[in-house]
């Protein structure tokens, strides 16, 4: 006699510490095997590209803060970039090293996350309440130049809302000092370690072919061992007068994924530092009056100033009508806005092209033949946010 | 193949007639083909060795309710041999279908779920056409140009039927949309009322 074995199909999540946030994953069970995953997203989707264009250009960078939740500023410059090339205004350079510290203060923030908590799926408490800490004082400075801990609201195009407060640069390159011995305090937990080897180790191969085929970006394209990193091939901001190095994987498995991380946090303390000692006093937004809005001092003694106040925070600037598309290397991968303009002071139209959407699409390809207990080990090294997954 | 007017004389020279229009601005390449011709012109930006194009970064899709052809559709390219980007188009009609990438692009699969779901185009050949960032049962195609923006119903936990249920939006207050572009005429709105109200005296 015969007995019929069904597959089991399993749901994972939407409510799993694991899953990262509200992803709803239909696994197709063979034994312990995974013979497909089908994961359904859009649990978060809050419709944010039809908002943008309802909104004008500097009522939108706040929707950019709430895509990839863990790394704000990276988002805002996609965006920044965009209207500043199609206005073609130049950023003041210092503005230009402000808002390249802070996508690198964005880089740290995310790569903490990521790396933490990805050992956090596969067993270790320790790293995230390490990095955790970390996370806080960085969230400290993005409180103090912009005023909130995440949601930031910091770029503008033609360059950044307001100053550093005093004493702001000397802490961030304070911490700069003391941060390294971190990274090697959680590379003492975690690198060598024989269970999150394990646990990592030729699972979630990807080849470069394949990389390429699915549209990977950032780590998870560098993990496979394609050099490709826009700071460096298309650079944009102040990007290309400083000097970095690209960390590139071997293997494409998750554990190649993890330790560049790591080497790329130790690359953004040091693009930090070169930022810091290369920084000089000046203006941090473009001087003009019909774009960038003039100092509250102004507004009791200048006409002019008090109309471009007023034009600026009603009807907005108006960009002419182009059309663009502008990407960054955001701490997931490439991070996109095709934008868009009609001539009048809201987008027409506003793509967003987010990495974490790429990569999830291709959990059915990664997890095939694994086991059910790699797949918390894949999705952490995906690195997945689902504010921009969703929208 | 080193700079965009090479590659845009080399695409221009290969593929002929089936290039409407190309133009460099922004350090993009845009090219705008026909329909039927885009299977054709993607299997040889991918495949030539002076292309390249290996990286299907997004496709999308484009709303002018006004214009003789409604959609216009955008698929944007990365070569990273030769650090250059690409933006393909091409425009179609309302209830045209058009040929599915998701052999060529195995990424393309989800982009093109996105564009059926945000604009209600569909596509042949595409194996899974599924709605992706909304809801369950969900009605419309929210980035049409006439789906409003507060969306058509709204939910709620129904006490008596003890599930979520799904019902016309009811909104305390008008959506306002202010018309900066004409200050003193007032909103559109605001205009509505008035001239109801100077009908009814």
């Amino acid at each position: 006699m015969t007995k019929k074995i069904k597959n089991l199909n399993l749901n994972f999540g939407p409510q799993h510490p694991a899953a990262h946030g509200v992803l709803r994953l239909i696994l197709e069970l063979d034994g312990e095997v995974v013979e497909k995953a089908d994961p359904h997203i859009g649990l978060l989707h809050r419709g944010t590209e039809k908002l943008i264009e309802n909104k004008t250009y500097m009522q939108a960078v706040p929707y950019f803060d709430r895509l990839d939740y863990v790394a704000p500023m990276n988002q805002e410059h996609a965006f920044a970039l965009a209207i500043e090339k199609i206005l073609k205004i130049d950023v003041p350079i210092r503005a230009q090293y402000i808002r390249v510290i802070f996508c690198e203060i964005g880089r740290i923030l995310s790569h903490i996350l990521n790396v933490t908590t990805q050992a956090l799926d596969v067993g270790a408490l320790t790293p995230s309440l390490w990095g955790f800490e970390e996370r806080e004082t960085l969230m400290t400075f993005y409180e103090r130049a912009s005023g909130s801990r995440l949601h930031a609201n910091y770029f503008r195009a033609g360059g950044v809302h307001q100053d550093l407060p005093a004493g702001l640069e000397e802490d961030i390159a304070k911490f700069c000092e003391s941060f390294p011995k971190i990274i090697n305090d959680l590379e003492n937990l975690l690198t060598d370690n024989r269970i999150f080897k394990q646990r990592n180790v030729d699972i979630g191969i990807v080849t470069k072919e394949d990389a390429l085929d699915y549209s990977f970006t950032g780590v998870m394209i560098r993990g496979s061992g394609v050099p490709w990193d826009l700071r460096k091939s298309q650079p944009y901001d102040c990007y290309n007068q400083l000097d970095f190095k690209i960390p590139v994987g071997k293997n494409g498995d998750c554990y190649d994924r993890y330790l560049c991380r790591i080497e790329e946090m130790k690359e953004s303390v040091s693009i930090i530092k070169q930022c810091l000692s290369k920084i000089e006093k000046g203006p941090i937004k473009s001087q003009d009056g019909k774009i960038s809005p003039p100092p509250k001092k102004e507004l009791k003694q200048s006409m002019e100033a008090l109309i471009h106040h007023f034009k600026l925070f009603t009807e907005g600037y108006r960009v002419p009508k182009d059309e663009i598309y502008t990407a960054v290397e955001a701490p997931k991968g490439e991070f996109g806005v095709y934008l868009i303009s009609d001539g009048t002071s809201k987008p027409y139209k506003c793509k967003i092209r987010a990495p974490g959407f790429s990569h999830l699409q291709s959990m059915d390809y990664l997890i095939k033949g694994h086991m059910l207990a790699d797949v918390p080990a894949v999705l952490g090294s995906l690195d997945i946010v689902f504010g921009e997954v969703d929208r | 193949m080193n700079t965009l007017t090479d590659l845009e004389k080399k695409i221009n020279s290969e593929l002929g007639t089936k290039i409407n229009n190309s133009e460099i601005k922004h350090d993009q390449l845009y090219i705008d083909i026909d329909k039927d011709d885009l299977i054709d012109v993607i299997l040889f930006i991918k495949t030539n060795k002076d292309t390249k194009f290996r990286q299907l970064i997004d496709i999308t899709a484009v709303d002018y309710p006004e214009a003789t052809q409604r959609f216009e559709l955008v698929y944007l390219f990365l070569s990273h041999e030769f650090n250059q980007r690409l933006i393909l188009k091409y425009h179609i009609n309302e209830n045209e279908v058009i040929n599915s990438l998701t052999s060529i692009f195995p990424a393309a699969n989800w982009m093109e779920r996105e564009v059926f779901d945000m604009y209600g185009i569909t596509f042949k050949d595409h194996p899974d056409l599924r709605r992706i960032l909304t809801d369950y049962g969900f009605q419309g195609h929210p980035l049409r140009k006439d789906f409003p923006l507060t969306g058509n119903t709204e939910v709620r936990y129904s006490e008596d039927e003890k599930k979520v249920i799904n019902e016309p939006i009811k909104l305390e207050q008008n959506y306002r949309n202010f018309d900066y572009e004409s200050p003193w005429e007032g909103t559109k709105y605001i205009k509505d009322q008035t001239n109801n109200n100077d009908k009814k005296n």
